[in-house]
């Protein structure tokens, strides 16, 4: 195999981490994601956008969000410092506004009318229609029926936001259905849409761009671990569904040789096919919406079922800069199950006062099960990527049978 | 020459547009996909393609996607439509060109699938996700030669990327006449003429045009711009609707022979 080219150079003009990610479309995409990179790659070197961008992420955003040292679980788990970096703070409550309102920016420079998103959470449908309504475009969001089920709240908040949210009935209904439903659309309006993509996954220049808009988590988080403790943390931990929020706080520490960095996979009901969602655990190598990356198929190349309590974690492929991180050496990447998830749900909630996203307490159950080997002078960082208050229906429908 | 050329040739010479009939391999399964085909050559049709189906059909509309699921669920796989193939070619000389995603062949083993696929007897294969630039930047997916490598152009491409792709075009270009999904439409775009030659300037591939065509008129109006007319969506919708009875071949070669022979009509 090949040498792998330095981490921080990555992707390459075509989109490629190594021998990761790439613009696997139809010819029926291709111009609009040209177009799309070339909007980008002059927006970012134009200071005003850069300036508009910043003002949106502080005044209306939120940022930066606060580096908050959980003492209380410091204290019962009995090893490192853990630090929570705050997104969950951010308006509409996850990380994922960070990239929509960076795109709505985007789609405003290209003269767009519309704009449309998948979203398995409903995080990501519910930022997109945010900034769609702050800007006045209209609004169409794809989500699996089976999603629209477990995150019914965040579809009443789309709604409210005057997005469209079009049930997604196909295959399993869920983010992979949902993805391949906004492509379609997007090759059927593609001269007055934009896509504004979620994860830092796809064709180029998605997975680049998404994480670019992220990066910003982990550039204040290694400011405020340093105003706060004057060194670097031994350990990063995010959870990784396409991964967006685990870039975002890793690309920032990559040239920081003594940061470990740990991605945490949807493990479902365990490591059996079609009960997870971690690609990194019997995945393979293939090509999906885009992409060429490790993903969840069968012998025959068919994408297969998936399952983790999370929806923002149910999804067959990982985005192709963690690929190659992996390979690098430079990130691990692990699992969480769902019952881990949930212990870990319940334990910051009650402990914390903070309840998390159940997408996040995978990366919370990781921090959990590895603090209390670490010394109590170690630091880690976990990427608090989002608030549960839209898992709360969800999780009492999981829990009404057991004893209160 | 290979069969596709020399189709083509043959066509240029009686002056009329070659009828491209898509069905997906497998639906409702792989032996009544081999009577189709028979049928559908038998009902005038001058070149197959078959369909690999994939789990997610992103360029598909609802119809191929259908199409897919049923022939996932009758146990479609990506042997199993090699083998369709070899089925075919035992009563069948027309050109078969595959339509398929890239990770099922990915998967198979990239230039284990095309050869595999020439020894089988397929001619040519159109991947939708693997454009070009990435076939000429991953080694491993360089086309070899044992099929002919259709490409697709969209009413989006412009100039550059026209002719990057007619550059390395072969067999026959499939343009792609609305922005979309495949489905079938009520009426055709009005500048299909215009790409059409805006083509033409560029290469001497045979141009087909598809995404939308479901009926004699429209494909008589194709026939008159474009050397093949390509029906796909309204052959499957018949083939859902009717399902797996005994009597599917003969009905799926009734819908499409008045539409072969409106393409056929057309003097060139």
């Amino acid at each position: 195999m090949a040498s792998l080219p330095d981490i921080t150079s990555v992707p390459d003009s075509h989109g490629h981490f190594g021998p990761y990610g790439g613009r696997f479309v139809p010819e029926t995409l291709m111009t609009a994601l040209l177009d799309l990179e070339r909007e980008y790659e002059t927006a970012r070197q134009d200071p005003a956008f850069q300036k508009e961008l910043d003002y949106l992420l502080r005044e209306f955003v939120g940022r930066p969000t606060p580096l908050y040292l959980a003492e209380r679980l410091t204290r019962e788990l009995g090893g490192a410092k853990i630090y929570l970096k705050r997104e969950d703070l951010l308006h509409t409550g996850a990380h994922k506004i960070n990239n929509a309102i960076g795109q709505i920016l985007l789609a405003r420079r290209m003269g767009k009318k519309r704009v449309i998103a998948e979203t398995g959470a409903g995080q990501h449908g519910v930022a997109t229609a945010t900034v769609a309504a702050r800007f006045g475009f209209e609004c169409v969001i794809y989500m699996g029926a089976i999603d629209m089920e477990r995150q019914a709240l965040n579809v009443a908040r789309m709604r409210f936001l005057g997005a469209k949210v079009v049930p997604v009935t196909a295959g399993q209904a869920t983010l992979k259905e949902a993805v391949n439903e906004a492509m379609r659309d997007w090759v059927t309006n593609v001269r007055h849409t934009h896509y504004i993509l979620g994860t830092a996954y796809g064709a180029h220049p998605y997975p680049m761009m998404v994480r670019d808009f992220h990066r910003v988590i982990g550039v204040e988080a290694r400011r405020q671990i340093l105003e706060h403790e004057g060194r670097l943390p031994d350990l990063l931990v995010a959870c990784v569904g396409g991964g967006s929020n685990a870039i975002g706080l890793f690309h920032a520490f990559l040239e920081d040789k003594g940061v470990r960095m740990t991605g945490v996979e949807a493990g479902g009901r365990g490591i059996v096919r079609g009960e997870h969602a971690a690609r990194f655990q019997g995945g393979r190598l293939g090509v999906l919406q885009g992409a060429k990356t490790w993903l969840l198929a069968n012998a025959d190349g068919q994408i297969e079922l998936t399952h983790s309590v999370s929806a923002g974690l149910d999804y067959a492929a990982v985005g192709p800069e963690h690929s190659f991180l992996k390979d690098a050496g430079r990130a691990e990447y692990t699992y969480a199950t769902d019952d881990e998830a949930l212990a870990a749900f319940h334990k910051l909630s009650s402990i914390e006062g903070i309840i998390p996203a159940l997408e996040t307490s995978h990366a919370v159950a990781e921090a959990m099960k590895v603090a209390p080997s670490m010394n109590s002078d170690q630091i880690i960082v976990v990427n608090l990527s989002g608030r549960g208050d839209k898992d709360v229906s969800q999780v009492m429908e999981l829990e009404k049978d057991l004893p209160a | 020459m290979t069969r596709i050329d020399s189709l083509f040739a043959r066509l240029k010479t009686e002056g009329r547009a070659a009828m491209v009939a898509y069905i997906t391999g497998g639906d409702p399964t792989l032996a009544a996909s081999a009577k189709i085909s028979v049928a559908l050559e038998h009902a005038g049709v001058d070149i197959l393609e078959l369909g690999i189906p994939f789990s997610d059909p992103l360029a598909d509309g609802a119809t191929i996607q259908a199409a897919a699921g049923r022939a996932l669920a009758s146990g479609a796989s990506v042997s199993g439509i090699l083998e369709l193939i070899r089925e075919i070619r035992k009563t069948c000389e027309i050109p078969i060109v595959l339509f398929a995603y890239l990770n099922p062949v990915y998967t198979y083993g990239f230039s284990k699938f095309q050869a595999d696929a020439r020894a089988a007897g397929a001619d040519g294969i159109l991947l939708l996700d693997l454009p070009p630039s990435e076939a000429n930047q991953n080694k491993e997916l360089a086309s070899l030669s044992g099929l002919q490598t259709i490409r697709l152009i969209a009413p989006t491409t412009p100039a550059d990327r026209l002719k990057e792709i007619t550059d390395v075009a072969e067999g026959f270009i499939y343009y792609v006449s609305r922005e979309g999904v495949t489905g079938e439409q009520s009426s055709l775009s009005t500048d299909i003429a215009d790409r059409v030659a805006a083509i033409r300037a560029l290469t001497q591939v045979p141009v087909a045009v598809g995404f939308g065509i479901s009926n004699p008129d429209q494909a008589a109006t194709v026939a008159a711009l474009a050397d093949g007319v390509v029906v796909g969506s309204a052959i499957v919708r018949k083939i859902g609707e009717i399902g797996d009875a005994p009597d599917l071949p003969e009905k799926i070669a009734d819908f499409v022979r008045p539409i072969a022979e409106a393409v056929h009509g057309v003097k060139r």
